[in-house]
């Protein structure tokens, strides 16, 4: 099954599907500070998850953990149900897991097609490539092309090294590479924060395609009119902790940035409440989507 | 991006591939076009102010003069984009010499004894390379530590003495054929068939694809899943591997392992490197540029000799040509930046 089909299934037995990435409780320490602080998440099939939070909240680490990049002191990760242990952006690559960080992980000399085929370069399966490890750049090339046209990103030519583009344009690249490679789900960081207006609604655009085939998105964001454009859930994160899962249309952007610095409370305790103090209640007028992704 | 979206499906309907682009083009684009265009006016005007210079036997000559240190420069090409550097190459060279030399002249077998000069500088080159890799130390920093703890114990090694060596396989790549009235050592071939496979291994495939991403952007190329640890590693042990050679070379051109000798081969192939247009700061560049490098400084010392002009000048010309070459390539990235 599909992620879309089983999103439809879901959708038509009248509960949220089972998520196709899910955390819980998960703690990251750097020294004394604590980066994340027992933080549930999860990721449904074929959503765009925005991940919003203040500075510090723990967006950048929470994403690392769920993308190899860092692993949490404690805490568990799920993949499609089952119990994950990434070690490395390898063992979540493998899995599926594609992510576009924040200062853009590019080789700015290197062209296009290198980029999007960096450590996952094809060798030709003539006796070139066999005996002398012949990289086929012409296929390459060709797939690169074709999968950016793809993805409605038009560019001169794949040959052309990164640092000729734009920055949304090479935002761009990165994107597609994640969505060339990811068969699961595509991780954002920022994407849009160096962007202009119109580039940064191309790489929107370009997270609504990459939806549209079936992936699950988690974008985060400081620009809540983006967020609420294009995201199908919100999660609020606040003192490395969820303080809400809204959905855009059930919120307003100033509710959501109130509970994100903390001006209102979300649905979970804040640090020092201790654990055994109930969970706020959900203040009049937000409806707060359910918390067990099992729940309904 | 371009305002209109292409339709998914045939490749060929927008000019993405531009079929096969001819090689001036390539050149012209490539960091390799000014350091050609220096090296072909300096031959032109040397061919027409000197009656020597463009005599066959004058161009193996500056050929000969350039195999040592091209050697090196070329092991020093591959760290440099990596955004490193070696002031160890000439020395690890040197100790290379010495231990074949010394187990030679003490009565053990050639081949054995060149088979313990590559080991030895593979090793040496190794230590750098583990401590660069492991520790995120400066290269500069660490190959200057090499530099002084290997040129130390290469005195020791020897008793600061030289050791001449015997007509064997050590002096073998000195043996040379004629070609066209001019004798050609069988160390040039070597030294152009080694550019020959580095800058395959450099543009081909995918380790030399890793290489340019680590010296590129470090980080960029470990989020890739390239091993940064091993590829930074296996470049100074293949460096290592090609200082060997280049060991192997200076002992055909001249028979002697000289604990002294070679001592500013480690700038000349640095220089050598910058103006054949290969970044500094890694990531850019190729062996060819070096091949081109190494012959400017070769053309120019000899031009200058044949010429009858004090080659103190040539000094000076090499070192406002680096500085040129920096400036370009610092010109180059800051306009690519922006």
């Amino acid at each position: 099954m599909t992620s879309r089909q089983a999103l439809t299934a879901a959708a038509e037995a009248g509960q949220p599907p089972t998520p196709i990435l899910e955390a819980r409780g998960l703690v990251k320490h750097y020294g004394h500070i604590t980066a994340l602080d027992g933080t549930d998440f999860d990721l449904r099939p074929g959503e765009v998850l925005g991940l919003v939070g203040d500075n510090g909240a723990g967006k950048s680490t929470l994403i690392k953990a769920l993308s190899g990049a860092i692993i949490p002191d404690a805490g568990e990760i799920f993949l499609e149900g089952n119990r994950v242990n990434f070690q490395s952006p390898h063992d979540a690559r493998a899995a599926g897991i594609e992510t576009v960080y924040q200062d853009l992980a590019v080789a700015p000399a290197l062209d296009i097609a290198s980029n999007i085929y960096l450590g996952r370069e094809v060798r030709r399966k003539d006796f070139f490539g066999l005996v002398f490890r012949k990289l086929d750049y012409g296929y390459m090339r060709e797939t690169s092309t074709r999968h950016l046209m793809d993805l409605g990103i038009g560019l001169k030519s794949v040959r052309q090294s990164m640092e000729t583009l734009s920055g949304g344009q090479r935002q761009a690249v990165a994107v597609a590479r994640a969505a060339a490679w990811g068969r699961r789900i595509i991780i954002m960081d920022e994407p849009t924060a160096a962007l202009g207006v119109r580039q940064a609604g191309q790489v929107l655009e370009l997270v609504q395609r990459i939806r549209a085939r079936g992936l699950a998105v988690v974008l985060i964001s400081h620009n809540m009119p983006q967020v609420f454009e294009v995201a199908d859930r919100i999660y609020i994160l606040r003192l490395g902790r969820r303080a809400a899962v809204l959905r855009p249309q059930d919120t307003t952007m100033a509710d959501v940035v109130s509970i994100m610095v903390g001006a209102i409370g979300g649905d979970v305790p804040a640090r020092g409440q201790g654990a055994a103090t109930p969970p706020t209640a959900t203040p009049p007028g937000y409806s707060l989507t359910p918390f067990d992704p099992s729940g309904s | 991006m371009t305002a209109e979206s292409p339709k998914p499906g045939s490749v060929h309907a927008t000019p993405a591939l531009p079929a096969g682009e001819p090689v001036w083009r390539a050149l012209l684009g490539s960091t390799v076009a000014g350091p050609l265009v220096a090296l072909l006016l300096a031959c032109l005007v040397f061919s027409l102010g000197t009656r020597t210079f463009l005599r066959a036997e004058n161009i193996s000559l500056i050929f000969q003069q350039s195999v040592v240190v091209g050697t090196l420069a070329l092991g020093q090409t591959l760290i440099i984009l990596t955004a490193g550097i070696d002031l160890a190459n000439g020395s690890i060279a040197v100790l290379g010499m010495v231990v074949m030399a010394k187990y030679v002249v003490e009565g053990g077998d050639p081949i054995v004894a060149l088979l313990l000069g590559f080991v030895v500088c593979m090793v040496m080159a190794a230590i750098s390379g583990t401590i660069v890799s492991r520790f995120n130390l400066p290269p500069f920093i660490v190959t200057l530590g090499m530099l002084t703890a290997i040129a130390a114990s290469t005195r020791l090694y020897s008793s600061s003495a030289s050791y001449t060596v015997p007509p064997s396989l050590l002096t073998w790549l000195g043996n040379s054929i004629k070609v066209g009235g001019a004798t050609v050592p069988y160390s040039i071939f070597v030294w152009l068939a080694l550019f020959a496979v580095a800058h395959y291994a450099l543009t081909q495939t995918a380790a030399g694809r890793h290489l340019f991403a680590v010296g590129d952007n470090i980080e960029a190329a470990r989020l890739a899943g390239i091993n940064v640890r091993r590829t930074l590693l296996s470049v100074y042990v293949v460096a290592g591997a090609i200082y060997a050679i280049g060991a192997w070379e200076a002992l055909g051109r001249i028979p002697v392992a000289d604990p002294n000798g070679y001592s500013t081969a480690n700038l000349d192939s640095i220089t050598a490197v910058v103006i054949g247009g290969t970044s500094l700061f890694g990531g850019r560049g190729g062996v060819f540029g070096t091949l081109i490098g190494t012959l400017i400084v070769a053309v120019l010392a000899n031009g200058l000799t044949q010429a009858n002009i004090d080659s103190l000048y040539q000094q000076v010309a090499i070192g406002i040509l680096v500085i040129v070459a920096v400036a370009v390539d610092q010109l180059v990235r800051r306009r690519r930046a922006s």
